[in-house]
């Protein structure tokens, strides 16, 4: 079943030094539990697909729908979670206070709440930090608690724009091991923006390649890989030949300049 | 604590060298002048003697005003009307209700400018150019226009308060609601808040940094609003009645003493403010 469907999706922006081409002749189908990552240099326009899908900006041509409607009705039926690359969380608001806002602003019961909250902190693994203020955890804690916030609402689409770019190498590991367990558990469709090979290769069931100026995919590559991948699956002939074919479309790209 | 201490009581100590330094200063052409008529022979011992102890100074010593606050604090009943205390309260019940009026609007101007466009370029220039008009100038008009009104007493005074102290209300309230970064508006919307959800739970707690420090610039704003007021209802009642009734006669050590009770008064609610802040601040993880 296909969720996110772009046909020939443009979108220019207009600045003060001339239009810029952010996205241009854009096809996608994303199908219900894929898990999909945007690679590119920065200036391809992968954050900038990821914000026409979650009706944080306008195309100028072409069509998207998302769960079969346009953008804008998905956003208002709450269809996705959007995290995005700060965590963003409310400083004077705890843990749990933050996870419940999205949850006031749509009117769930408080008895609801309390125990969404409780069910998304066992998911990224902070059950027990609810009453704790957003300072008093690690950036890597703080990242999986927007996450958690993300998820409170059980929306069936999950869309990260670079949610683990400021973290380190270690705890990113981590975060994405926790990921895809989390994937696994939910059965989500996700969408997830990055510009790590290494990660788009480890967590997805596609990976699309684009490339800048103007913004397009230039690659998609289904992976081969099983679903069930531990750490060291990156150290396999198949994830490395993965990684390469990534690799060479992005350097494809740049070539094309 | 005992860091801040030390800087605090040097300053204060170079403040008072400086002060009785100025005393001798400014009142010893008087000093020499009485000498010069008695005909007495004044060395530098019994000139700055004189210049600390005169009547009516150019600029009273320190302890001469320290016992002019002594005397008509505690010495006096609260009731009279020589008592500083009562004088105060005059002045501070309309700086308080001024305050208080000069924050609501301060805080719905605020709100309108960043919600509505129209305000946001219509009423800005308007609030900037009320500040540029003498208070001086404007304060009797309003106290002879309230009363030709009707209104006299507290309020006429309470709205020149209102006029000095709702400016750094808006300004700080307006960056304040404005605070908020385009990430955290954007994740509004992908939740699709409604803009009074939007402004309730993140553009009004956001602003609370900003929100007390205006707090603080308006209530000192208030209280020379409150003390303008005062100057030209003839000097009833009030610390600028004491002023002016102090300007009047030659009164410089009650003139001063009038001033140091002003700036002790705004340095407590200022202080009041402040405690306030930092509780609420800290409640909030702000601090």
């Amino acid at each position: 079943m296909t969720i996110i469907q772009a046909q020939n999706l443009d979108l220019t922006f207009q600045t003060n030094d001339g239009p810029i081409h952010a996205l241009k002749d854009v096809s996608l189908d994303i199908e219900k539990g894929d898990f999909i990552s945007f690679i590119g240099p920065s200036g391809c326009g992968k954050t900038t697909f990821l914000r026409v899908m979650a009706d944080l900006e306008q195309p100028t041509g072409g069509s998207v729908t998302v769960n079969g409607v346009a953008p804008e009705d998905a956003r208002k039926a709450r269809a996705y979670g959007y995290v995005f690359q700060a965590a963003g969380l409310y400083p004077w608001r705890t843990i749990g206070g933050n996870i419940r806002l999205p949850l006031e602003i749509m009117g769930i019961s408080k008895a609801e709440q309390t125990e969404r909250v409780a069910r998304v902190l066992e998911l990224v693994e902070l059950a027990g930090f609810e009453k704790k203020f957003p300072w008093q955890l690690s950036g890597g804690m703080q990242q999986r608690a927007s996450i958690a916030r993300a998820l409170s609402f059980d929306a069936d689409i999950l869309l990260m724009d670079e949610p683990f770019g400021a973290l380190d190498e270690i705890v990113r590991d981590h975060l994405n091991e926790q990921l895809l367990k989390l994937w696994d558990q939910t059965g989500k469709t996700i969408a997830f923006v990055t510009h790590s090979i290494p990660e788009a290769v480890y967590l997805s069931t596609k990976i699309v390649v684009m490339s800048p100026r103007p913004g397009r995919i230039t690659d998609v590559i289904d992976s081969p890989l099983p679903k069930d991948r531990p750490l060291d699956i990156r150290d396999t002939p198949e994830f490395l030949e993965v990684a390469h074919r990534v690799r060479d479309g992005l350097r494809a790209g740049h070539l094309d300049e | 604590m005992r860091a801040a201490v030390l800087p605090i009581l040097t300053v204060v100590g170079i403040i008072f060298v400086l002060w009785y330094a100025a005393a001798v200063w400014l009142n010893a052409p008087w000093a020499y002048d009485k000498a010069t008529r008695s005909g007495a022979d004044m060395h530098f011992t019994a000139l700055v003697e004189d210049t600390w102890s005169q009547e009516k100074p150019k600029l009273p010593a320190p302890h001469q005003v320290g016992a002019e606050l002594w005397k008509t604090t505690v010495e006096k009943k609260i009731t009279s009307k020589r008592s500083l205390i009562y004088h105060s309260w005059i002045t501070l019940s309309a700086t308080l209700l001024g305050f208080l009026l000069g924050t609501g609007l301060g805080v719905l101007l605020a709100i309108g400018i960043v919600f509505n466009r129209t305000m946001d370029m219509s009423v800005m220039p308007w609030v900037i150019a009320s500040q540029t008009i003498p208070i001086l100038a404007i304060a009797p008009m309003i106290i002879v226009v309230l009363n030709a009104v009707g209104i006299s007493g507290l309020l006429p005074k309470a709205m020149i308060s209102m006029y000095l102290s709702f400016f750094p209300v808006v300004v700080g309230m307006v960056k304040g609601l404005r605070s908020p970064d385009q990430m955290q508006l954007d994740q509004m919307r992908t939740w699709h808040a409604s803009a009074s959800q939007t402004f309730w739970k993140l553009r009004l707690p956001a602003s609370m940094p900003y929100f007390f420090t205006s707090l603080k610039i308006g209530m000192a704003a208030s209280l020379v609003g409150a003390i303008v007021g005062e100057l030209p209802t003839g000097a009833v009642a009030g610390l600028g009645a004491r002023l002016l009734a102090g300007s009047y006669y030659g009164q410089t050590i009650q003139i001063w003493s009038a001033l140091i009770m002003a700036a002790a008064l705004a340095a407590a609610m200022v202080g009041l403010i402040g405690a306030v802040q930092r509780v609420t601040l800290k409640r909030m993880g702000m601090a």
